[in-house]
């Protein structure tokens, strides 16, 4: 019985937590993605980096507030930075979509020609972050690390096995439940969130309701540089800060917005989650859990691991070309590209 | 002077031939007025100059005898012009009820009233409130198009062929919905592929060839003349 229960702890712990936790992740910049591809009509392949700018401008503001020796107790002070980072976000694509996309949305330009632009800005953002803290690791973490440790764990159960809790996770999933929460209510049941859809539905017939399409763009943006900065920041507070590891997100991205169905905000979440916990059934080594299920003489000898942890990304790549084989509209009927 | 009325019509696309030439449309409230006439006769661009989606290089249009020929599609909207495209009509993904509420997305008063005289006037409309308008039969999406429509009060509706693509059994739902909002007090403009019925139920007929008026008349009196007969509703 124990030895069912370790093998249990041991999955949660390793696969199911942190599954949750990137999972979270993934569909709040998904989200972001996604909403862009309803309201703005193309793939906004800046979203990896400007989520990276976005966490450089948290890190700068925390490193500031802990100069000052202002911090959060147990908690990161990163979350004090927070709402100034998502404001300089805001800014930062205003800019962008005022010198860039407003001139090719008025062209009305095609959608490639707008993608294009897009992975352009990436580039660019890209640059900027690597201008200011280079490409170097940062862990701007701090406060307690651990809201149960995997010690204290054991000690509670008697079990051998431990599960921890990392205050990043813990914040990760709350703020993703309020967050994800927010944006749906406001889409559902607010004037302006509906008059978004409608404009995603039927642009002409929007407009023909009078329905400002300006309006639409700027609160789109709102919405965007709010998912897009928080995402960022739990993304860092868990794995640390690594611009290219932000701008490889992307993948996984993409995947879990066309996996949901591109265009749809639950398809984002569903996809984010599909493809987190894609990535970690498929990376996690299952020889310890059938060490404690297996009698003695089957145990394996091997490490029971599908892929290396180095492949993950191949696992998103995959999902994604087995998606638009089989059901290229994703899970929740989106559009097709 | 007629309500709405859009007089001597030149109008092109991109500077090229002329679309209109020297055309006359007119709408009176609480009466039905139709445009027909062969594929490409213009039709449809009458009604987008009537609305403002394309400038007239010559004439002019007037609303209760002033001139809107300059006013952009929004301010038409708000003056009570109201329009119901022949294709994408609706907001699919939304319900009926949101789409009403879409239709009334310039008015800041109670639209409470309004809403009740549209599920009044299409009571399927009302069963139906919160489901999704993707999932209704061609019938009942075109009449969420008609109700979306009416949620800024117009005074006048100008449909673009509110029949074509629908099953035939529905079109005659589909008329008397327009009956309906004729006698509701209301200006109905629309171009019609569907000649003869629609003839039947118009007050005012305009046979439109090669963006010329051709024949004006009552509904009756087209329908009785033999040139129309036979050019138009085959015999």
């Amino acid at each position: 019985m124990t030895d069912i229960l370790n093998a249990i702890v041991l999955l949660l712990n390793f696969v199911f937590l942190p599954g949750l936790s990137y999972g979270s992740q993934l569909a709040l910049g998904a989200l972001a993605v996604t909403l862009v591809y309803a309201i703005l009509r193309f793939a906004n392949f800046a979203q990896g980096d400007t989520m990276a700018l976005s966490t450089v401008m948290t890190i700068l503001l925390t490193w500031l507030l802990q100069h000052f020796g202002i911090t959060l107790g147990f908690m990161p002070t990163a979350l004090l930075a927070l709402p100034l980072a998502i404001i300089g976000c805001l800014i930062y694509i205003m800019l962008v979509d005022t010198f860039v996309y407003r001139y090719y949305r008025r062209q009305k330009s095609k959608p490639i020609t707008i993608v294009m632009a897009s992975v352009g800005v990436m580039f660019v953002t890209g640059g900027i972050v690597r201008f200011v803290l280079g490409p170097d690791h940062h862990i701007f973490a701090d406060g307690e690390r651990f809201i149960i440790t995997a010690r204290e764990f054991k000690a509670m159960t008697g079990l051998a096995e431990g599960l921890a809790i990392k205050t990043s996770q813990f914040l990760t999933i709350t703020i993703a439940i309020l967050l994800v929460g927010f944006v749906f209510y406001f889409l559902q049941r607010t004037k302006t969130g509906k008059a978004m859809r409608a404009y995603a539905d039927n642009e002409d017939l929007a407009l023909l309701s009078g329905i400002e399409p300006h309006n639409i763009v700027r609160v789109t943006w709102i919405l965007v540089a709010i998912l897009t900065t928080i995402a960022g920041v739990l993304y860092g507070l868990d794995k640390g800060f690594m611009a290219t590891s932000y701008h490889q997100l992307l993948l996984p991205t993409f995947a879990a917005v066309i996996v949901g169905g591109i265009g749809s905000p639950p398809g984002a979440i569903i996809g984010g989650f599909v493809i987190s916990f894609s990535e970690l059934i498929l990376t996690y080594a299952y020889k310890k859990f059938f060490i404690y299920l297996l009698p003695e003489i089957l145990q394996p000898d091997s490490l029971l691991q599908f892929l290396g942890t180095e492949y993950k990304f191949a696992v998103s790549f995959v999902i994604l070309v087995i998606v638009l084989l089989l059901r290229p509209t994703g899970i929740f009927k989106g559009k097709v590209i | 002077m007629a309500y709405l009325s859009g007089t001597n019509l030149v109008a092109a696309y991109d500077q090229s031939v002329p679309i209109l030439n020297n055309c006359t449309i007119e709408a009176e409230k609480g009466e039905v007025a139709v445009i027909v006439g062969p594929n490409g006769a213009g039709k449809s661009t009458a009604m987008k100059v009537l609305l403002g989606m394309l400038k007239p290089s010559a004439g002019s249009v007037t609303l209760e005898g002033k001139d809107i020929s300059r006013l952009s599609v929004q301010k038409r909207i708000r003056l009570g012009l109201a329009f119901v495209p022949q294709t994408d009509n609706v907001f699919p993904t939304m319900t009926v009820q949101e789409n009403l509420e879409m239709g009334a997305f310039l008015r800041t008063d109670d639209i409470s009233q309004t809403l009740a005289e549209v599920y009044d006037l299409f009571p399927i409309l009302n069963d139906r409130r919160n489901q999704l308008v993707g999932q209704l039969s061609g019938g009942q999406r075109q009449q969420a198009a008609f109700g979306r429509a009416m949620m800024t009060q117009p005074t006048i509706m100008l449909l673009d062929e509110p029949t074509a693509g629908v099953a035939p059994n529905v079109v005659d739902e589909i008329f008397d919905n327009i009956l309906n909002l004729k006698n509701s007090g209301r200006a109905v403009l629309m171009v019609e592929q569907n000649a003869r019925q629609a003839l039947e139920i118009a007050d005012k007929g305009f046979v439109l060839v090669s963006g010329r008026n051709e024949h004006t008349g009552t509904g009756k009196e087209l329908l009785a003349n033999p040139e129309v007969r036979r050019s138009f509703l085959g015999g």
